[in-house]
């Protein structure tokens, strides 16, 4: 063979075997490194997996929030106005989370449908509201305080 | 006034953009010298109504001109003034008005460092950069105008900035990252210039070089600048969340780390030259991909200003034009500059293709983990998010791939070398790096196979590098004579290489040794952490500028003997009402000791409290400090110097021109 088109045929197969190595790792990447997106309403239907990781948002109940008094555990329930969920949190929240506000969960549903969260996210400044949120309220039909649209 | 006086420069801009993209575009084509010659006037008249816009803008948030919408809902009286300033580009309207300062800065650059570029070149360069300062001052002025103002009700102050935002680090690191940003458009016009003459050469590579390498060096510090922040400012001690904004910024980089690589082939052997220019139009192009993600609001994060459909599609459609035309350009002109040279695969060629297919390599992954979220809701078929777990999964082995590879890069030889030379070359540095590899982790407590595994591949790279300027320099016997031979390039490369030796160390040892106690304390209660005792003191309450806060003292003391006293806050900002953690940190070499408070709990004063011990984080910015340093030193070197003192430049562009 021509050492020019040798070599050009160990470049593309450098390559071929280097991108499917790479598209091997995303795939396995990809597994279980993910999550989707319910709404409460869809939890409360059933419709999200248990035991998979998944995120969970909407606006925090008002009064709902409890910490425990001798550990670092909360427990708040997130809703669309049309049904809540509720979740249990470890940790130390962040800064804009607070009762009437939107946030995010992500963590695990249990048997009994309470969501295990391993993190919490609440929105960024006092102007903004997470996008999931807003489409989980968009779908209920429901406004950010509660009022039928 | 000053407002509309801004208003007004803008557009003035825009006009002379708009000259600037089609007159001097003409000229080259019609091969007019009058029409070319104005390309670096236009330049420079677009960059003082810019300046003139921005400083306008500066002004009113300088005086609380709460008639000014942009004023009115990013700042407040009470803002310490530095904060007023940095708030200009703390919102959407603004940080698209510095984006076009910066790209403007940057043209005229081009415009004043280049006297020894042929005119006909340097008109194309800065046509193409005129084109796109045509579509972000064009953006700014339809879709996000910040001068537009609160007539007739004029709130009495203003909503406040952002406390997240009011930070030193935040002053400077919008600025940093747009100067690398927008700097990628440089070697982008450069690149569009180059197909457009149908002329890609080593002499192309030579130009483009240095403005590639500063833009790249620019966009490094913007991103450590952003995760040290982040580091500190977010209150939980994390410094790379793989949040989509940061990858908007990271791709960029990757890819420029990839052009940079390629460019250096290019020049040096005439090489790689379609692919070069393919990078160089990939690179630009997630430039503005970022810009996309972070402006148009369809990503959750600090970074998403504002939701507004309309600016999301403008930049869309902006991103088209560019990337598509580009990439037809590229289709039609790209075969013709195709190159004859061969190369042996065990040459320094092979190597820095290897380099840049790993960084190609990370860069798709990257873009695949930040758009599959978009890709699939805007299919409708659900909100997933892609989380760290993904990222770390494909990346970290893609750069374990990178490091071993790297070290033969300098010593390599251009063209042809030999598997034998390279290992006489790298036998001792290979033992010595084992050797470091199998003792050093054990300097700390537990033995970590990952953390030996990186001072395994960092020992290598630096042995290597170290091998390498010994040889160059002659041995011991041309000790300082030697070691003046080597140009500053050279010591760009090393600089940067052992910067990144360093990152990876530093990013092992934080990941695998970091020690997190997330717990309820009462004052007067210990805890340890890694040897370290922090004794919680108490709870006072402090007043700053425009905030109260609750401050927590910590005394932290190691063996009996004091180690430092931290006092994390807990503020409430005065206009805003939101409240922030302010984390207290005792940096060091080799550790950081990190303290934030969470919320108070029950009714006996105790607090949720985060203590962090955290080892070698700060070697990761140390590292990207010394890549940028070394890309900036590069530009020192003489070849670059000697071209612009050489050349009287009209008769040479009119000879380039036939």
């Amino acid at each position: 063979m021509h050492p020019v088109r040798k070599q050009r045929l160990y470049l593309v197969l450098f390559i071929v075997i280097f991108s499917s190595a790479a598209i091997g790792l995303i795939a396995y990447a990809m597994r279980g490194n993910i999550n989707l997106f319910y709404p409460p309403t869809d939890v409360a239907q059933g419709k999200a997996p248990v035991g998979q990781p998944i995120r969970v948002g909407g606006m925090v109940v008002e009064g709902s929030v409890q910490r425990a008094d001798d550990s670092l555990e909360t427990r708040f329930e997130v809703t669309d106005f049309e049904a809540s969920v509720p979740v249990v949190y470890v940790g130390i929240l962040p800064d804009l989370f607070d009762e009437g506000q939107g946030a995010v969960a992500s963590g695990k549903l249990d048997e009994n449908g309470v969501l295990q969260a391993s993190e919490v996210l609440a929105k960024h400044d006092e102007n903004y509201m997470p996008p999931e949120v807003m489409d989980a309220l968009e779908q209920s039909g429901f406004d950010h305080k509660g009022v039928k649209q | 006034m000053i407002p509309e006086m801004g208003h007004f420069a803008l557009i003035i801009a825009f006009v002379l953009a708009l000259l600037l993209a089609v007159v001097p575009a003409w000229g080259a084509w019609r091969r007019n010298v009058y029409a070319m010659a104005l390309a670096p006037r236009l330049a420079i008249g677009q960059l003082v109504f810019v300046a003139i816009s921005f400083t306008c803008l500066a002004v009113a948030f300088l005086q609380d001109d709460f008639s000014v919408a942009v004023v009115a809902s990013n700042s407040n009286s009470l803002l310490p003034a530095i904060y007023k300033f940095s708030a200009v580009w703390g919102n959407h309207e603004g940080s698209l008005l510095l984006w076009s300062l910066i790209l403007c800065l940057w043209t005229s650059a081009v415009a004043v460092f280049s006297p020894q570029l042929p005119l006909l070149v340097l008109s194309r360069v800065l046509s193409v950069m005129g084109a796109v300062a045509v579509g972000f001052l064009s953006f700014s002025l339809l879709t996000s105008n910040p001068f537009a103002r609160l007539l007739p009700s004029i709130p009495p102050d203003g909503n406040d900035l952002n406390p997240l935002l009011q930070d030193p680090g935040l002053i400077i690191h919008p600025p940093l990252l747009y100067m690398g940003y927008v700097g990628f458009s440089v070697a982008f016009a450069f690149a569009i210039a180059a197909l457009l003459g149908g002329r890609l050469d080593a002499s192309w590579a030579r130009w483009s070089r240095p403005w590639t390498n500063v833009a790249w060096a620019f966009l490094t510090l913007g991103i450590m600048l952003g995760s040290w922040w982040a580091y500190y400012e977010l209150g939980w001690g994390g410094w790379w969340f793989w949040d989509p904004v940061e990858n908007a910024s990271f791709m960029p980089w990757l890819a420029g780390t990839a052009l940079v690589h390629s460019l250096a082939v290019t020049e040096k052997r005439g090489l790689f030259k379609s692919w070069t220019v393919l990078l160089a139009i990939f690179a630009f192009s997630l430039s503005l991909l970022g810009t996309f993600l972070v402006r148009s609001g369809v990503l959750t994060s600090v970074h998403a200003f504002a939701t507004d459909p309309a600016r999301g599609m403008f930049i869309l459609v902006f991103l088209a034009i560019v990337v598509g035309g580009s990439l037809v350009l590229y289709a039609l002109r790209a075969p013709a500059v195709s190159s004859r040279v061969s190369f042996s695969w065990v040459s320094r060629e092979s190597l820095l293709l290897f380099n840049n297919v790993v960084f190609l390599v990370a860069t798709l992954t990257v873009l695949f983990g930040t758009l599959f979220p978009l890709f699939v809701d805007a299919l409708g078929m659900g909100k997933y998010s892609v989380g760290p777990p993904y990222f770390n999964a494909v990346f970290v082995p893609l750069m374990a791939l990178l490091a071993p590879v790297m070290a033969f890069g300098p010593v390599s030889r251009w063209k042809r070398d030999s598997t034998q030379r390279w290992k006489a070359e790298l036998l001792v540095p290979g033992i010595v790096a084992v050797v470091c590899a199998i003792t050093l982790p054990l300097v700390h407590a537990d033995y970590n196979i990952w953390v030996a595994l990186a001072v395994l591949l960092s020992a290598w790279l630096v042995c290597g590098l170290a091998r390498d300027v010994w040889f160059r320099m002659g041995g011991s016997a041309g000790f300082p004579r030697g070691l003046r031979r080597l140009t500053p390039s050279y010591w760009g490369m090393v600089l940067a290489h052992l910067g990144f030796a360093a990152c990876i160390v530093g990013v092992v040892a934080t990941s695998q040794y970091s020690i997190e106690h997330d717990l309820k304390m009462s004052p007067g209660e210990t805890d340890v952490v890694a040897g370290y005792e922090f004794r919680f003191l108490e709870v006072a309450q402090v007043r700053g500028p425009n905030y109260l806060a609750d401050e927590a003292r910590f005394e932290v003391t190691r063996n009996g003997e004091l180690v430092a006293m931290l006092a994390p806050q807990k503020r409430r900002y005065l206009a805003s009402g939101s409240v922030m953690t302010e984390a207290a940190i005792d940096p060091g070499v080799f550790r950081d000791l990190f303290v934030a408070m969470g919320e108070p709990i029950g009714e006996g004063g105790a607090w949720a409290i985060r203590l962090h011990y955290k080892p070698m984080v700060r070697w990761m910015w140390v590292g990207s400090i010394f890549m940028a340093l070394g890309a900036f030193a590069t530009v020192m070197d003489k070849r670059y110097r000697r071209q612009r003192s050489s050349a009287t430049s009209t008769a040479h562009g009119t000879e380039y021109a036939r």
